[in-house]
């Protein structure tokens, strides 16, 4: 596979104003994901991987830096070129899951696809697809409130893979599930990046994630503290479990 | 070099639009049906006292001089008259505004949800407006008729039948027309400023505020 960057960033930083306190989330992050990789943004709660994660979406603006998604610079982006962007390049899945409350399963799913200018029929036939793949085939017309949290999350995995998108980007994907839900999530997201070779970035502190990532960065206090392998990580999964 | 790799071409057609705003109504039954009752209500109170007016002004200029003595017009029922509709206006005005801003920001979350789907700023504030237009038509017609209704059926049991040789039916319909304006301009635009201030913050934002 070429040397193809699928996401880089040049000196991002988040500045936050609370009141009269600036708070620097981000200090400087330089980053670059290669097509295909499966990536996790792993530190502490308020270490700035969240804050990242919005900037690497399109969901936030920098106050300084660049950050390039398939070598476009978002901030040169205008309202509709953004908004196409997050509707064809890049999938979003969340910790809450931010399924459409009113909308069945299937209509979540196509919400994207009609954006994109699809067809109701052909998005109906790729949402039933879709929603069959994550293994949810008997609860296309299930409103979020009647799935469980790990199926709301699975529909919200198959919305992201809506428009085939290049990136699927996940904020804590299993941070409220528990840990068998978790699991099976995060198997799911591993499956779609073998399959269809989408690029998953995740920020998480869930170990679990370690053990499918191929590269893992670490987040401390607004900066990128390492950047691991997998192969290079010592931890045993299987005995972290536990804590 | 952006041309080539980033379209702008980003779709919502109407009935698609037409039709998630009246299954948000009506799936949140509960929610709307509280939005419905509060214009409902303003609506009925500003109808009423324009129907009431426009009965005594009837009976007086028109009914038998006995009934017209019953009541009492004089400078300050009138002053009190021109003071009620004036309050009637504003309470409908802050009521509306106030149940409508409630049924916005309540939702903040699925605003910025819908926008990281790929939602244009205009589709958020359309599926808020045309939502806003079901309930401003929906609580408006409703409240009309109760209001109408409720004074005709008042002046009946005060000043008897004379009251319908002498309705003032051009004149109610016109204040019909005025209330039903009323109530959906001012539902409009209660809704379409926060939609629209919703529908702008980035994304990241709107989904943290509901927290």
């Amino acid at each position: 596979m070429p040397e193809d960057m699928v996401v880089r960033t040049r000196g991002v930083k988040r500045i936050y104003h609370l009141g009269k306190v600036v708070v620097e989330a981000l200090r400087g992050i330089d980053m670059e994901v290669r097509r295909g990789e499966y990536i996790s943004i792993m530190g502490p709660s308020g270490s700035g991987k969240s804050t990242l994660f919005n900037m690497i979406g399109g969901l936030d603006k920098p106050s300084e830096g660049r950050v390039y998604i398939d070598e476009v610079d978002v901030a040169q982006l205008d309202a509709y070129e953004l908004a196409w962007l997050r509707c064809r390049k890049i999938g979003y899945i969340f910790q809450t899951f931010n399924l459409i409350p009113v909308m069945t399963a299937l209509e979540n799913v196509t919400l994207p696809m009609i954006f994109a200018g699809m067809s109701l029929d052909d998005a109906r036939d790729k949402g039933v697809e879709l929603l069959e793949r994550v293994g949810l085939g008997t609860r296309v017309h299930h409103k979020p409130f009647e799935l469980s949290g790990g199926q709301q999350q699975r529909v919200a995995v198959a919305r992201a893979l809506a428009n085939d998108p290049a990136i699927v980007l996940a904020d804590e994907p299993t941070g409220n599930l528990d840990l068998k839900t978790g699991k099976e999530i995060i198997s799911l997201l591993k499956t779609m990046n073998r399959e269809k070779q989408v690029t998953i970035i995740s920020a998480t502190h869930d170990l679990k994630m370690i053990d499918v990532s191929d590269r893992i960065f670490w987040i401390r206090d607004g900066r990128i503290e390492r950047v691991e392998r997998r192969a290079d990580v010592s931890i045993e999964v299987g005995e972290i479990e536990g804590e | 070099m952006n041309q080539e790799k980033v379209g702008r071409q980003i779709v919502l057609p109407f009935s698609v639009s037409v039709r998630i705003s009246f299954n948000s109504m009506r799936i949140r039954l509960g929610r709307s049906f509280i939005t419905i009752m509060g214009i409902l209500l303003t609506i009925a109170f500003l109808m009423s006292i324009l129907a009431q007016a426009s009965i005594q002004n009837a009976l007086i200029s028109r009914g038998s001089p006995a009934i017209a003595a019953k009541i009492t017009v004089d400078e300050s029922t009138q002053a009190r008259m021109r003071w009620l509709i004036s309050l009637s206006l504003l309470v409908c005005a802050v009521g509306i505004t106030n149940s409508m801003l409630m049924s916005v920001t309540e939702r903040y979350r699925e605003i910025g949800t819908m926008k990281c789907l790929g939602a244009l700023d205009s589709f958020v504030i359309r599926l808020f407006l045309l939502e806003s237009l079901f309930q401003g038509i929906a609580g408006s017609l409703l409240g009309i008729i109760i209001g109408t209704l409720g004074v005709t059926l008042i002046s009946l049991i005060n000043y008897g039948s004379e009251v319908l040789r002498v309705f003032p039916l051009l004149e109610l319909f016109r204040y019909i027309l005025f209330s039903l304006v009323v109530g959906i301009v001012l539902t409009t635009l209660g809704a379409i400023y926060p939609a629209y201030r919703a529908a702008r913050m980035v994304p990241a934002e709107a989904m943290r505020r509901e927290e």
